[in-house]
């Protein structure tokens, strides 16, 4: 490289290198440090894996943990069902303005912050909510339904959450099929079905894939919708580590427990990868 | 299926309504978010008693509406200003790392991009927890070694800004690299072919071409910032940004004032993303 060049160089991966170095790679490295130490006494510290001793001991905590897991797992195939069919409508039935009306109406909600989306289900689900009122007024109840706090408005709000998530994805990937492919699908004596599962569904993988692994991460790490859509039992990963740092002030057992969770979406999102054949590079960038 | 494919009626009215439903849903929670804000009411539920405008203009107990409410508009300008702070960080970081990557190869370059990628899998609250831990250990290890305590790196401002702009950053990097990969560089050669120095061309003609992406960026990273919520949390100081703010009153209980303030965020990200729309269709 000549001078210039290098020069340029080495304006340009400085921020790269501070910005990675200083905000993500050393503060998890400090991170993990402090999951592995003990408190031994006041400002005094040794090394050992109590914490992680801690969360492996206490049922309550791998309960939570699974919990959490399985709820987003299955978040995320909820949302792709329910979001597949319209993103192919969007990218494939509906044209022109239709098309481009519709693609903006999916993205409007989520220019609006989670905590007011939130919130727009808790005033529909809450005992003197909307659903509830409506279902007095119609006969089907002779009460007050409370709808709030329990599992399904948590999924509910995490599947409201995240549906933008998918469907732009999905819907970027199969606007590149070509309707010809999908006419000589039919033609070669093919019906919706194999279509579906033989053409459609290949096709959309790379969305698919990506659609997931950020509807399962945000599933995972959401603190707002359980706790605010499932009251205090919802028993979510998160609010173990919001409650270790910021009430308890157990910074070591939260860090671990923080440890825990990234540990958990790496495995998952690696897994995803590896078992479709796709890249972090392929589906992210 | 596509159009061109023959299907029974009933089955494409079918498939339309589902569509229409799936819009309903969406709607749905915003739509009850913004007609509350005009119940004349302490709870935003039903039974309708009648419209007002007090929860935006009130300013008399017990309905003192958003612009009378000192506390919300100060967690406002709190929002304002942290996202004003991390769009401008992100998108001059961005353009580097955009031109970095698009210029250059160098060692471990595949290594660089995945590590850049990587806040985008990161759960937003791990992030501010090893942001928030590493910070302390660097003000701790100042404060013992020189008796100086860095305000800066305790919860607050900064900290909520740099946590924010840990995550952004690679959105509008790839915002930025997407547009940068467009790019025809015999243009830039022109340029440099009429006499022009590297940075000036550059200047002149690389950025001008980049600027849809660098305003998409910054619009994009003002919202996401904006309404950022986990990361926040966990570095958030006394001076609360409004999702903050807001969360915190909800937890006490909700009075129309939120559902005012809702809606008024609705318009405000609307027209914001309407402007970006119509900017980037007339480049």
């Amino acid at each position: 490289m000549q001078a210039g060049a290098k020069l340029g160089f080495i304006l340009l991966i400085s921020p790269l290198v501070l910005w990675l170095g200083l905000l993500i790679v050393i503060p998890h490295v400090d991170m993990f440090l402090v999951s592995i130490r003990e408190r031994i006494g006041v400002g005094q510290y040794q090394t050992s894996f109590a914490n992680y001793m801690a969360f492996f001991g206490e049922p309550l905590y791998i309960i939570t943990f699974i919990r959490t897991a399985m709820m987003s797992i299955l978040a995320t195939v909820i949302t792709l069902l329910i979001g597949f069919p319209v993103a192919f409508y969007i990218a494939k039935i509906a044209k022109g303005r239709l098309q481009s009306a519709l693609f903006l109406l999916c993205l409007v909600p989520f220019w609006v912050s989670e905590l007011v989306r939130t919130f727009g289900w808790m005033i529909l689900l809450r005992e003197t909510g909307l659903i509830s009122k409506f279902l007095q007024w119609s006969g089907l109840a002779d009460q007050p339904v409370e709808m709030l706090y329990n599992d399904v408005a948590i999924m509910i709000g995490l599947v409201y959450t995240s549906m933008l998530f998918m469907v732009v994805p999905l819907i970027t990937t199969m606007e590149s099929l070509d309707d010809s492919v999908i006419e000589a699908g039919y033609d070669l004596g093919g019906n919706g079905a194999s279509v579906l599962r033989e053409i459609i569904i290949p096709h959309a993988m790379p969305g698919i894939v990506s659609g997931s692994i950020v509807v399962f991460m945000l599933s995972l790490g959401n603190y707002l919708t359980p706790t605010m859509l499932g009251g205090k039992d919802s028993l979510w990963f998160t609010e173990l580590i919001y409650s270790q740092f910021i009430v308890r002030f157990n910074w070591e057992l939260g860090a671990a427990f923080g440890f825990m969770l990234l540990f958990l979406s790496s495995v998952i999102v690696w897994g995803t990868l590896k078992l479709t054949g796709q890249t972090l590079k392929s589906t992210m960038g | 299926m596509i159009p061109s494919i023959h299907q029974p009626r009933p089955i494409r009215i079918a498939y339309r309504a589902y569509v229409v439903l799936f819009f309903l849903y969406l709607a749905l929670p915003l739509a009850v978010v913004s007609v509350f804000a005009f119940n004349d009411s302490q709870f935003p539920s039903l039974p309708w008693e009648g419209f007002t405008w007090a929860w935006f203009f009130g300013s008399e107990r017990p309905m003192i509406g958003v612009f009378h409410e000192r506390p919300i508009l100060r967690a406002l300008g709190n929002s304002g200003f942290i996202a004003v702070f991390v769009s401008l960080l992100s998108v001059v970081v961005g353009t580097t790392n955009a031109f970095l990557f698009n210029r250059y190869d160098f060692r471990l370059k595949g290594l660089f991009y995945v590590l850049m990628l990587l806040p985008l899998v990161i759960p937003g609250i791990v992030l501010g927890i090893s942001i928030l831990v590493f910070s302390s250990t660097v003000a701790n290890a100042v404060w013992d070694s020189a008796n100086v305590e860095i305000e800066a790196l305790r919860p607050g401002i900064t900290l909520v800004i740099l946590g924010q702009f840990s995550f952004i950053t690679t959105i509008v990097t790839l915002v930025i690299a997407a547009r940068l990969q467009k790019f025809d560089r015999t243009l830039e050669e022109a340029a440099l072919n009429l006499g022009a120095d590297r940075l000036t061309a550059v200047r002149t003609v690389t950025i001008p071409y980049l600027a849809p992406a660098l305003i998409g960026g910054f619009v994009v990273a003002f919202l996401m910032s904006f309404e950022n919520f986990n990361t926040t949390l966990m570095l958030v100081g006394s001076d609360a940004p409004l999702t903050i703010a807001m969360f915190d009153r909800l937890k006490e209980g909700s009075t129309p004032l939120l559902n005012a303030v809702s809606l008024l965020l609705m318009i405000g990200s609307s027209l914001l993303a309407l402007v970006m729309i119509l900017f980037q269709r007339k480049s």
